[in-house]
């Protein structure tokens, strides 16, 4: 390999991981963190896998360290969520060996659903954080949190954001490190947080956070760049280059690490620069912080709290003029993203539509759902909240409202959250319809491995969890397989499932059209003599059906062939016939 | 704001390959010597939404985003794609089109209409505008999914880096029928680009 590369900011991650010789890595995929455990698992010498969900990924990098092996623990914000009661406890006991864990936000809300400062956990578990703005420094505060985390015996959190995650920069490489391993040693005081021992090591943790007080004062990722002293600018993370682009005369406080906040640094600077900024993105994590100094900043009045911020939002917010664009604004067609054309969740909807349910959601492909002409999703909060709404919804129904409650879910979704959700509607037997969409791959973020779908991280056969043993071992008794691409027995189960008056599960059995190509059938072609234009399957919203123009003017469907995977799914609700099968 | 950073942006549909075309693009620069960032946005285009990737390179990159109104040379793989990003463009600056279209779904339904005459509107605002038919390029190249790197060909003609380097790039890329395939459509992207009357106005920065 050459010694300068570009890396993303995942990659670099990975690469920081290998350098600085982890052993354990664990994730659940989420977009911006996935690639770092793809990467990862280049690396023969870490052990890598995708946990079932973040709370369990978290568990096994912690064992890891516990056992004397540097780990790494890689999720995206939400899942720092998912992760958070072991890692509120994790501070407690401290590590063995080094132990990072990376919480990849999404600022501007690419591929999320909210958009939370995760620096707050930082706070929050009292833990140190460390802040990278390019995928040099991701790499490298990989390496330095994991010696960080070894001196002050804690877990570290490296926080990033999707534009350092998914950008590109150049990057030089350095040879690995080869760290002794430790092993486990019994002490019960440190690892066992029954309240006696835990009382104890509070008090570990807020003498720790002192001595890494004073190490965010003194260590070499917080430095200041001297320039002009009329302006002062604080500022970490992406949010750095920003600054830099706009306005590179400025004296600027670069913070890498930004949790706890090095005091006497900021009183420093602050002192010598005639205003002082605040630049960093959603939050005033850091503003809130320097206030309570005592010292008065411009922040989040002049940036946004919402969004990811940018070269231009910057320069607003610091009175930089914008040089006025030129070329004007003209009304462009939304795009907005769909379900794939052939997409076996197509079907399953479009049928679940006809039977007025109220429909809870969850997070995946599928909730794409939502979007017209579908329409067939009325509630999404997080991974495995389908179950549970779908429980809550019934529970609080009117005598006089009879819709059915159906909850969707993917598989890799269930596997994560949904499970304990779907033993509470047998405990407690609540009637809904647990719809198991289970295509056999986390889809949406790109295809990764679970539990379920019988392959691992590196692509090596694994037992596939038996979804309808599992289902039935939980206790429910009426479990429905169906083939989404056949609509009326589809139809037909559903309206069994949903009258069945007690808890009941429908799985459908078709794979993303995208993790195994190999199963593209032959395109579908519309008579346009036969189409009368009544637009049903337009219905459907497959970006292969398309309106043209016939004789008079009126609007017919034509296939376009190039999209079309030949799921056959419009030929079923065509009432004339006029979608066939191309003959041979 | 620094000037001495260059900044192209490749926009299109999901599926097109712009990523890759993006990372192509960046190793060639990479090999030209210059500090280089990419950033992209895609969200959850793989299901056929509007995709963007930001290149930015010279002496030494900042932001990884480019700034409003600072795009040097848009690269569309789409023609509406095109007009969406327009606004982005510098005055001066350079618009490569891909003359394909891509229908979303509220035109692909009849609800809206696919913007008429984009080409001549891409000419009153951009200072060039090479307008060529990458998808038609690529079949004829051998591969359907060779249009990103045709239209790098295309792009090619406007940056003043030894093709040589770009064989290299993309060579360690692809390997075998397809390997041969974007060879090609690199070089048909190239030609269609160059019989264009153009003023070559852009040079790497040093």
């Amino acid at each position: 390999m050459k010694d300068v590369v570009l890396l993303s900011g995942n990659e670099a991650i990975a690469r920081g991981a290998f350098e600085a010789d982890v052993r354990v890595a664990a994730g659940y995929p989420g977009t911006p963190s996935t690639e770092i455990l793809e990467n990862i698992v280049q690396y023969s010498s870490i052990y890598a896998e995708w946990a079932p969900n973040e709370k369990v990924a978290f568990e096994v990098a912690l064992g890891a360290a516990y056992g004397g092996a540097r780990a790494l623990a890689a999720m995206k914000h939400v899942g720092v969520n998912v992760a958070s009661d072991p890692l509120l406890t994790a501070s407690y006991t401290g590590v063995n060996a080094g132990f990072v864990l990376v919480s990849a936000d999404d600022p501007g809300m690419h591929s999320s659903q909210n958009e939370q400062d995760n620096r707050h956990y930082a706070r929050f578990a009292k833990i140190p954080m460390f802040e990278p703005s390019d995928s040099q420094e991701a790499k490298d505060f990989t390496v330095r949190a994991f010696e960080v985390s070894e001196e002050y015996d804690t877990p570290v959190l490296l926080r990033t954001t999707t534009r350092v995650n998914h950008g590109k920069s150049v990057v030089r490489l350095s040879k690995p490190k080869v760290n002794t391993r430790g092993r486990f040693e019994r002490n019960f005081c440190k690892y066992v947080m029954v309240p006696a021992h835990g009382i104890k090591r509070h008090a570990v943790v807020e003498e720790r956070l002192i001595r890494l007080r004073d190490l965010s004062n003194s260590i070499d990722l917080n430095f200041i760049e001297w320039g002009d002293s009329s302006i002062g600018i604080i500022t970490s993370g992406v949010s750095y280059q920003y600054v830099k682009e706009v306005l590179p005369e400025a004296s600027v406080l670069k913070l890498g690490m930004t949790y706890p906040l090095p005091d006497k640094l900021i009183r420093n600077f602050a002192g010598k620069v005639k205003t002082l900024y605040v630049v960093e993105e959603l939050d005033p994590f850091l503003e809130d912080q320097i206030r309570a100094l005592g010292i008065s900043v411009i922040g989040k009045d002049r940036f946004p709290r919402i969004g990811e911020l940018n070269p231009t939002l910057v320069a607003m917010g610091l009175g930089v003029e914008i040089p006025k664009q030129e070329a004007e604004t003209v009304p462009v067609p939304p795009r907005p993203p769909t379900l794939c054309a052939g997409c076996p969740h197509r079907g399953f909807f479009y049928v679940l539509r006809k039977l007025g349910a109220i429909v809870t959601g969850d997070i995946g492909c599928y909730t794409l759902s939502v979007l017209p002409p579908l329409e067939t999703m009325d509630t999404c909060v997080c991974m495995g909240a389908s179950i549970g709404n779908a429980l809550g919804i019934k529970r609080a129904m009117p005598q006089d409202d009879s819709r059915p409650v159906v909850a969707v879910i993917g598989d890799s979704t269930f596997v994560h959250a949904g499970i304990p959700g779907l033993i509470d509607a047998i405990y407690n037997g609540t009637a809904i319809t647990v719809c198991i969409l289970d295509n056999h791959t986390t889809a949406m973020t790109g295809g990764q491995n679970h539990p379920a779908s019988g392959k691992t991280l590196r692509g090596e056969d694994a037992p596939r969890l038996d979804l309808v043993a599992l289902v039935r071992a939980v206790g429910v008794e009426d479990v429905y397989i169906v083939d989404p691409y056949d609509l009326a027995s589809l139809e037909a189960a559903l309206r069994d499932a949903i009258q069945a008056g007690k808890p009941s599960v429908v799985i459908t059995n078709r794979p993303c059209l995208l993790i195994d190509r190999k199963i593209k059938r032959k395109a579908v072609a519309v008579n346009l003599e036969a189409c009368t234009g009544c637009g049903l399957c337009f219905k459907l919203g497959c970006p292969a059906i398309e309106s043209i123009r016939a004789d008079g003017n009126r609007r017919k469907a034509k296939i376009n062939a190039d999209l079309c995977s030949g799921c056959e799914v419009c030929i079923q609700i065509c009432r004339s016939a006029a979608i066939q099968c191309e003959k041979e | 704001m620094s000037n001495n950073t260059m900044n192209i942006r490749l926009a299109g549909v999901g599926g097109q390959g712009i990523l890759v075309a993006s990372e192509i693009l960046c190793d060639v620069l990479l090999a030209s010597g210059l500090d280089v960032k990419k950033t992209e946005v895609h969200g959850m285009a793989q299901r056929g939404g509007t995709v963007i990737s930001d290149v930015r390179f010279g002496p030494k990159v900042y932001s990884p985003i480019v700034p409003e109104g600072k795009v040097d040379i848009l690269l569309a793989f789409e023609q509406m794609e095109a007009l969406r990003y327009l606004h982005s463009l510098k005055p001066g600056g350079t618009v490569i089109v891909n003359e394909q279209r891509i229908f979303p779904s509220s035109v692909a339904l009849g609800k809206i209409d696919y913007p008429a005459e984009i080409e001549k509107y891409l000419m009153t605002v951009a200072a060039n505008v090479i307008s060529i038919n990458a998808l038609a390029l690529a079949k004829k190249a051998g591969s359907v999914k060779a249009v990103n790197v045709c239209l790098l060909g295309a792009l090619a003609t406007c940056l003043n880096i030894k093709e040589p380097i770009w064989e290299a790039v993309i060579t360690e890329k692809f390997k075998g029928r397809n390997l041969d395939a974007n060879l090609r459509a690199f070089e048909l992207g190239r030609e269609a680009s160059l019989t264009r009357d153009l003023k070559l106005g852009v040079v790497i920065p040093k």
